[in-house]
């Protein structure tokens, strides 16, 4: 009865959702409408849980009904107890609902900015390593290697106990650790645009770097840096989620999801008692992030398809 | 030779291709008859549906096409109908086929007489044993180096036209009853092309195996086909025994095919001997890396008002010259001159203004056009580079000169690389060369990619230009038709050396050079005995690469 509420249900009323947003889209005339004429449900699935969770993260103070870290006399209250509090409480006795909202948008838009600084630094380079080549390349790509090598997550928390953690020094810490992933990729994509014919007449006429990079190779690498840029946002939320639950993540009081787990964990020990409406409380964050990976990912291969031909 | 039974029927035959989500036609209804030991040729330009009907004489079609109407018929067995397993016991063994690059169709990473042999045996025609001695014999036949050994080689370790030569003879190894040959000549240097011809024709004949030759070039189809088809865009313009179209052809479009090497650019004067060249090459040694050097000693000039052809074998370094002179690869010894003055050997050495004076037309237009700029962007930018321009006078700038190119500014200023045909990219490309002003351009094998007809009409448009804006060309090229067309002076490269240099008419009047009289004489004529007369002149023997080491 749980899951058919918890987990059918909600899934059916988004696929519902994305299919109506489709069909709504589908009869704007033009290319705009024709976008949406090819799109698969999956990808009109995708795209509605990102709007939505974007949506929910952008208005989150509107939305939830309490402040961020309000705390209230009744703590550890289930679902369904007390009709204030939807989804109950936690054990400081906050609003788990508002904490999910604030959750997300915290680990979203931390996620997002990380990802973009990881974009801005690894697609430079990369480019960069692929117009100049020679000994540049050489110092940059076995630099890439080297960090490579060493786990991420293990690498992430040695340097954060290094550096302390904070907000920023995470968000600077992972940025750097995924601009090698994304450096990888725009150096190969840029290396099969930098032989074309019209690189080699843009350098003959002696245009700079810079226009070679932003008007002639990025244009053109574009589209899989776009689809790389959702699935590195996913490791990216992914690994903020697991340091946050690791304990050196996004700090209290700052909601988020990967915190929540863990905290929420001690309930899992209740399966044991057959009360699975309990054990199942960590798995609304959990969830939660499931469903974000999923739809980007959905997302994501819709792009892939329609941009660069390539089959996912 | 059309007394023979006939092979294959195909009647009304219709093709769809999928684009997007809509199955366009390709082929309109086309009828074709082949009786044994007879040679067709289909003829038509890039999209006229020639490689697709010689595919659907195997009951096949490419991945996102379909057989929508009609009937074939291969020696009373209905194609389209036949299961795969029917046609699966055809192909190879009934039916076989010759790509256009061997390279492509090769397995790197097996042995030449593996592959061969992996047919005959399959189908059960002989064993490994017997097919690898057919091999050998079909080698000798073919006239391929050592045909003992040359079967246990890989792939890249054979040249281009024994890789094409050892494919027909891979297509021979169940002595099939039809070959069809798509364009195996195409990718092939003049030389090397006339011996894969002479060994194609020979084998034709000698088990009097039918065959669909399918190609571009008049030309070469006038040597080997004893009919010739036309199609155009997907119908078929006319059909009739090969001498009779070659004589007196009836529809205009094969007038037009026929007429296209008209061509001639009045050749100018020499100009004077105290006239300071725009380019001047002296004494250039080039290499690249750590290698050896692959230019050695190359000098020649170009006047201006003055069309340099520079013409030559893949490999035989003229591609390189353009980049010596463009400043991509600093040549390790001599200079490069511009109007008299030495030019940085490097080009990031280079002023603006000095890159300005060295431009340069690209062989393929799709790759020289950056796909993701519109066309004002692409020729506005080196407007705005080296003159300066905005706003309004960068847009009038912009329609001049694609009014220079002949194509309509309203029409075409906002459009990507991609919404334009094969041709237009290619004046695209000139008018890119054109905004930046300069005296000289270098023109890298500009009408190879095209059809004959656009060619033309490029050649025509880069003679016009010349004419009224005195400038001088580089015209690297090793289709000599071009060179005729277009060229004042020539100059013939051969393994990195220039061989001979001169004026045109000189040039193309005996005596020359070996080599120079080797190149010519490959050239295929439209004229169906030029073949055979050349054969009975030279021997066998003395083509294309067996002749052309002999000279070394």
């Amino acid at each position: 009865m749980g899951f058919l509420t918890y987990v059918v249900l909600p899934l059916a009323l988004l696929t519902g959702l994305a299919w109506v947003a489709r069909a709504g889209f589908r009869s704007i005339a033009g290319s705009f409408g024709a976008v949406f004429r090819a799109m698969p449900l999956t990808a009109a699935f995708g795209l509605t849980v990102v709007g939505l969770y974007v949506l929910a993260a952008l208005f989150a103070p509107a939305i939830a009904p309490y402040g961020e870290s309000q705390v209230f006399d009744e703590f550890n209250l289930f679902p369904g107890e007390n009709p204030d509090f939807v989804l109950g409480t936690d054990q400081l006795g906050r609003d788990l609902l508002t904490r999910l909202l604030y959750g997300g948008r915290n680990t979203i838009g931390i996620a997002f900015v990380t990802t973009a600084l990881a974009f801005l630094i690894g697609a430079t380079l990369g480019f960069v390593a692929a117009v100049l080549g020679g000994w540049l390349d050489q110092v940059l790509s076995r630099t890439v290697d080297v960090l490579m090598a060493i786990p991420q997550l293990i690498f992430a928390l040695l340097l954060l106990t290094i550096f302390g953690q904070s907000t920023v020094n995470m968000i600077l810490v992972i940025a750097v650790l995924d601009s090698t992933r994304v450096f990888r990729l725009s150096r190969a994509v840029g290396g099969n645009i930098v032989v074309m014919d019209y690189i080699e007449a843009a350098k003959l006429r002696g245009e700079g770097l810079g226009y070679l990079i932003f008007k002639e190779i990025l244009p053109n690498a574009a589209a899989p840096l776009l689809a790389e840029f959702g699935l590195r946002f996913c490791f990216v939320f992914l690994l903020i989620a697991a340091l946050s639950f690791l304990g050196i993540g996004i700090q209290p009081p700052l909601a988020d999801w990967g915190t929540m787990v863990r905290e929420l964990s001690i309930y899992i020990g209740y399966a044991e008692y057959g009360d699975w409406q309990a054990a199942s409380l960590p798995l609304l964050p959990a969830a939660a992030i499931a469903l974000l990976t999923v739809a980007i990912n959905f997302t994501v291969d819709w792009m892939l398809d329609r941009y660069s031909g390539l089959k996912s | 030779m059309s007394s023979g039974r006939s092979l294959v029927k195909i009647r009304d035959l219709k093709i769809e291709g999928l684009a997007g989500e809509d199955w366009l036609p390709i082929v309109n209804g086309i009828d074709l008859d082949l009786a044994t030991g007879e040679v067709l040729g289909l003829i038509g330009e890039s999209g006229a549906g020639k490689s697709t009907v010689g595919l659907a004489a195997m009951g096949f079609t490419r991945d996102g096409c379909r057989i929508s109407g009609g009937s074939i018929e291969f020696d009373g067995i209905d194609l389209v109908a036949a299961p795969l397993e029917e046609k699966r016991s055809l192909l190879g063994r009934r039916i076989a086929y010759v790509a256009q690059s061997a390279a492509a169709s090769f397995n790197p990473a097996h042995k030449l007489i593996d592959q061969h042999t992996e047919g005959p045996v399959l189908h059960g025609v002989s064993t490994q044993q017997e097919s690898q001695e057919d091999a050998m014999a079909l080698y000798a036949r073919l006239r391929l180096p050592e045909p003992e050994s040359i079967g246990f080689r890989y792939p890249h370790q054979v040249s281009g036209g024994q890789l094409q030569r050892a494919m027909t003879a891979m297509a021979m190894s169940c002595r099939p009853d039809l070959i069809i040959f798509d364009e195996p000549t195409t990718a092939l240097d003049v030389t090397t092309q006339i011996e894969v011809l002479a060994a194609v024709r020979d084998i034709v004949e000698q088990f009097g195996t039918a065959a669909i030759y399918i190609t571009h070039d008049l030309a070469v189809v006038a040597q080997m086909a004893d009919r010739i088809k036309v199609l155009l865009k997907g119908d078929e313009v006319e059909e009739n025994d090969t001498r009779a179209m070659l004589e007196d052809p009836k529809e205009d479009y094969t007038k037009s095919l026929w007429a296209v090497r008209s061509f001639r650019r009045p050749e100018q004067p020499p100009a004077g001997s105290g006239v300071e060249p725009v380019i001047s090459v002296a004494g250039v040694t080039a290499g690249y890396g750590a290698a050896p050097d692959v230019l050695h000693d190359v000098s020649f000039d170009i006047h201006a008002g003055r069309t340099v052809a520079v013409v030559g074998e893949s490999g035989s370094g003229k591609s390189t010259v353009a980049r010596c002179i463009t400043g991509l690869l600093p040549p390790r010894g001599g200079e490069v001159r511009f109007n008299g003055e030495a030019l940085p050997a490097h080009y990031r050495a280079r002023s603006k203004d000095r890159l300005r004076q060295v431009q340069m037309i690209y062989q393929m237009a799709d790759t020289a056009l950056n796909p993701k700029l519109r066309i004002r962007d692409i020729v506005g930018r080196p407007v705005q580079f080296y003159g300066g321009l905005r706003g309004a006078e960068l847009r009038r700038r912009i329609e001049e000169l694609l009014e220079q190119i002949e194509m309509e500014p309203d029409l075409y200023i906002d459009r990507l690389p991609s919404e334009l045909s094969g041709g237009q990219k290619q004046r695209i490309g000139i008018a890119r060369a054109l905004a930046a002003e300069s005296q000289f351009i270098i023109c890298d094998e500009v009408t190879s990619a095209l059809d004959q007809l656009v060619a033309e009409g490029i050649l025509k448009l880069l003679d016009r230009l010349q004419n009224e804006l005195n400038l001088a060309y580089m015209f690297i090229t090793h289709d000599l038709a071009t060179v005729r067309a277009i060229a004042d002076e020539v100059v013939v490269m051969k393994d990195g050396r220039v061989v001979e240099a001169g004026p045109k008419t000189e040039m193309f009047t005996p005596p020359h050079h070996d080599y120079t009289d080797l190149l010519l004489s490959s050239v295929p004529e439209m004229d169906p005995d030029w073949l055979d007369r050349l054969l009975e002149q030279r021997g066998v023997e003395n083509i294309g690469e067996a002749a052309r080491v002999r000279l070394d």
